[in-house]
């Protein structure tokens, strides 16, 4: 039952799961623009990395578009004024986030105004160094929109090493009830278009592909029309299959490699993009405009008129339910993201942020009755579905056992949490929260592992000084009274004592230079034992420091985040 | 106004453990009704008492447990392990060896592993095995398919002769019974007739049969109406894989090589040796291949490791309906596999995405 284009298609991705679709209905009518409401909360933290810096203080006026927070590190993004009014508070609130905790947030009271700050198209990109247009986009504090947030510009930055052959623009949204990547390409397909070719511009990429699952044959025709006579560029249609927009999941697909584990998608010369991030790319070269908004759909059964909003960072996510005629009284669960993997928040007061594509008030009906868990009957369901060919009943059974060097051992980190094996589960068994879980406690192990190795270190480190003190002791008193100072030293310290004493013993007739000697020798000796037992800590300084390179357009970026980062982004 | 955030997915798919048991046991109707109609109402009746004694079993020993009982009597477990151990007994077999067998598989093989999930041995095979060895006349006497019966018995003869081993006036429970095909073929063959020799004495049409006093129990493949039965579990089965309830490769695999072994010694001898597909259509090889060995909770995991549990499960079946004690290999088999899960498990899994090979 392939769609006409399988030549599009490379490879193929194990499982997967066809999951109700639930997008119609916020698709009915075209996007609006979100009402503005009178405070913006805008938390310093939207995105993957370090939080932004603020840059202004409390009672101070901004124009919409206006840095109000800087990048701190190499991997983060300032954060703009969505619209033009008063800061009015940077202190912490809730933000959106699985924990339910508040962190540091500028508060902006509204001026109804919505005055933009002066900004500067750039001319003719293509005229443009990469780099600076890189650094571009990082000022504009773009980041990934399909929902991870990571700093678009390291994510445009190739590498020295490796050359880019596909650029991948992620239109797949195979999540159930996303539709705001599905209007933007029907709406806004030029922008799209554009982005694309500033970004291929930026990657020096050989080629590019929009991919965009059959789901969406508006998109596809509106975004196909856009793209026509453009060289190297192709729009792929595919089967709609959830998770096909994973990040390595659709690189396999596209182009039939797998993105090794632990590896990055440009390390087989690959690097894939949201379509809403080409839009977003493409106002902040062409317009010169900041990252200040984006699409949102707001669905779910509570909502009586579902629809895409575009809506200002900050704005309170009950203004948005409001807007679209919310029955408040009928939501069971509010999710943020798509019901495969967004996360439940806990009430509605919470403020859109960049990674926000979705908000759904879904009803009791809606979820169905909570099932009771079963035991696991080892149908091997979970096993057929999961896009990562990973055995979720082995990686349970560990989990659940903690058992954590064994769920390991079965590739835990590989999951990409998309939620197919919980889905399938005839048990109910919530099996990704057993991941969750275990992932959680061998992070906390390895924490608590440095940690007492770093306290360790310090405990060695302070019993050193307190033997080369004794020993000082020693010596003075081996100086004071020379023939006998073997009792006083305490028998750990003995030979060391001894050697000491010789030294005084040798040098005693010089008795004025003895005393600066000695101590200048204790000294260095304590210096060099210092070296030798003390290079851990310091290389475990010089790691942390690691998590935040230096900042500037470097070649490197940090492995270990961004890898998780990209698992992170199913759209 | 706090919302619950239980963590994703917020949305599943709408299946549940009753749901697969019960499209099992639609899948088993086909059978059932080929069954009723050549050997008569005693397999009703005996599913009846193995379903009655499998949910009190069940529900004793999760009181026992201080386990919930409805949410385990409700999955349907129970129920299918019943079911199936009284598709495996004969149908005349008294009232007591459905109890007692399923008694033991509920409550030996099932509840004391730790229930549902735990039990590394199919129950119901257990459950057949230890009839077998203990009461091996009993579970040996079947009676012929009803339609070559010199005497067959309705309804509620059948339901007295169960519940109170009471018959007709006039009949004798010898006159009843027969051994089954796989059976008389095996002591035939012992005998040291060929199995064309076997055939023609048993497979003969009705006249000559009733002129030599012998009952014809061979029909054109199999034991007659045992490829009928056998044809109904292989839809049924067939059903299942269609609508993803088991995968094919279980079924294939066991299948696929009963007939392969069967079909070398065939070639090499097929004087000793029956056809491949008088073993893929007798006995509980059907049943076996699409019902029993695919339960998931014994059987190998990943799809290589299904399809060597398989092929030993039909190998297995070979060797013991060929050279082995019982006539009938299917349980001894599965039983066999099912000690294997672990180490099958242990040495094939898939290769994870980005780990490449080599």
């Amino acid at each position: 039952m392939s769609h006409g284009n399988t030549p599009e298609k490379r490879g193929d991705f194990h499982g997967g799961i066809h999951p109700e679709q639930n997008k119609l209905q916020s698709t009915m009518e075209s996007s609006a623009q979100a009402r503005m409401p009178a405070k913006l909360v805008l938390p310093l933290h939207q995105h993957i990395g370090a939080a932004a810096e603020p840059i202004i203080k409390i009672g101070e006026r901004v124009l919409k578009g206006q840095k109000i927070a800087s990048a701190d590190g190499y991997v983060s993004a300032p954060v703009h004024a969505p619209t033009s009014g008063k800061i009015i508070d940077i202190a912490d609130y809730p933000i959106p986030h699985p924990s339910g905790l508040s962190a540091r947030s500028i508060v902006i009271e509204t001026d109804g105004c919505d005055k933009w700050i002066e900004y500067k198209p750039e001319q003719d990109y293509t005229e443009t160094n990469p780099s600076h247009l890189r650094n571009i986009i990082r000022e504009a504090g773009v980041v990934g929109l399909g929902g991870a947030g990571f700093p678009s510009f390291i994510k445009l930055n190739p590498g020295s090493q490796k050359k880019i052959k596909t650029l991948i623009l992620n239109g797949v949204e195979c999540e159930p009830y996303i539709t705001c990547d599905d209007m933007l390409m029907r709406e806004e397909p030029q922008s799209i278009i554009a982005g694309a070719r500033i970004m291929r511009h930026a990657l020096q990429a050989d080629a590019c592909v929009i991919a965009i699952e059959d789901n969406k044959p508006q998109a596809y025709e509106s975004i196909c029309k856009a793209a026509e006579g453009i060289d190297g560029l192709r729009v792929a249609l595919m089967p709609t299959r959830y998770p096909q927009g994973s990040e390595k999941q659709l690189i396999q697909v596209i182009t039939g490699k797998e993105v090794p584990s632990n590896g990055l998608a440009v390390s087989i010369g690959v690097v894939c993009h949201n379509v809403s991030t080409a839009a977003a790319i493409y106002r902040a070269i062409h317009l010169g405009q900041p990252l200040v908004s984006r699409m949102v759909t707001i669905t779910g059964a509570a909502v009586k008129r579902p629809r895409n909003l575009e809506v200002l960072f900050g704005t309170p996510i009950e203004e948005l339910l409001e807007q679209c005629d919310v029955e408040s009284e009928q939501i069971e669960r509010l999710v943020m993201g798509g019901p495969m993997m967004g996360f439940a928040l806990h009430d509605t007061s919470l403020p859109v942020i960049k990674t926000t594509n979705c908000i759904i008030a879904a009803t009791r009906k809606e979820l169905g009755l909570d099932r009771p868990v079963m035991p696991c009957i080892r149908c091997g369901a979970c096993a057929d579905v999961c896009p990562v060919k990973l055995l979720p009943q082995q990686l349970y059974w560990h989990s659940r056992a903690k058992e954590f060097d064994k769920a390991q051992a079965y590739d835990l980190f590989d999951c990409i949490e998309c939620g197919c094996c919980s889905y399938v589960c005839p048990s109910n068994i919530p099996l990704v929260q057993f991941y969750r879980f275990a992932k959680g406690a061998i992070w906390t192990q390895e924490q608590e592992q440095k940690k007492s190795d770093q306290a360790r270190e310090r405990h060695e480190f302070r019993q050193m000084r307190v033997e080369r003190e004794k020993l000082e002791r020693a010596a003075k008193r081996a100086k004071k009274k020379a023939p006998r100072p073997k009792k006083a030293a305490p028998v750990d310290g003995a030979k060391m004592a001894e050697k000491m004493r010789d030294e005084a013993m040798s040098q005693r007739d010089s008795a004025v230079d003895a005393r600066k000697a000695e101590i200048q020798a204790a000294v260095a000796r304590v210096q060099a034992r210092k070296k030798g037992t003390a290079t851990k800590p310091d290389q475990a300084a010089d790691a942390a420091a690691a998590v935040t390179p230096p900042k500037g357009d470097v070649d490197k970026k940090d492995g270990s985040s961004a890898a998780k980062d990209s698992n992170e982004q199913v759209q | 106004m706090p919302f619950n955030t239980p963590t994703s997915p917020h949305q599943l798919a709408p299946t549940s453990i009753t749901r697969v048991m019960v499209m099992v046991m639609l899948a088993l109707v086909p059978g059932i009704i080929a069954y009723v109609w050549f050997f008569g109402w005693g397999v009703v009746i005996n599913i009846c008492i193995a379903l009655v004694t499998a949910l009190s079993c069940e529900a004793l020993i999760l009181k026992l447990r201080q386990r919930p009982v409805v949410p385990a009597l409700s999955d349907g477990s129970a129920a299918l392990t019943a079911i199936l151990i009284a598709l495996t007994l004969p149908p005349l077999s008294p009232w007591w060896i459905t109890v007692i067998g399923v008694a033991f598989a509920i409550i030996i093989a099932k509840q004391l592993y730790g229930g549902l999930g735990f039990n590394p041995f199919n129950p119901a095979m257990v459950g057949y095995v230890m009839l077998l060895i203990s009461f091996p006349r009993e579970m040996t006497s079947w009676i012929p398919p009803s339609a070559l019966a010199d005497n067959s018995l309705d309804f509620l003869e059948t339901t007295m002769f169960i519940l109170f081993h009471v018959l007709p006036d006039g009949v004798t429970f010898d006159a009843l019974t027969e051994a089954t095909p796989l059976d008389s073929l095996k002591t035939h063959l012992a005998l040291g007739n060929t199995v064309d020799e076997v055939r023609a004495q048993l497979g003969l049409d009705e006249e000559t049969s009733r002129v030599l006093s012998v009952i014809p129990i061979f029909g054109a493949i199999g034991g007659k109406g045992w490829e009928w039965v056998g044809g109904g579990f292989l839809l049924g089965g067939l059903w299942l894989i269609y609508k993803k309830i088991i995968s094919w490769h279980i079924p294939v695999a066991m299948l696929g090589s009963l007939l392969v072994i069967s079909s070398i010694f065939y070639l090499i001898d097929p004087e000793h040796y029956a056809t491949p597909m008088f073993h893929l259509f007798s006995g509980a090889a059907m049943l076996g291949a699409f019902f029993i060995a695919t339960d998931p909770v014994t059987a190998a995991a990943s799809n290589r490791g299904k399809i060597i549990y398989g092929c030993g499960i039909g190998i297995f079946t070979y060797v013991i309906r060929t050279w082995g004690g019982y006539p009938d290999a299917v349980a001894f088999a599965v039983l066999l596999l099912n000690m294997c899960t672990p180490l099958i498990d242990h040495y094939f899994k898939s290769s994870v995405f980005g780990h490449k090979k080599g």
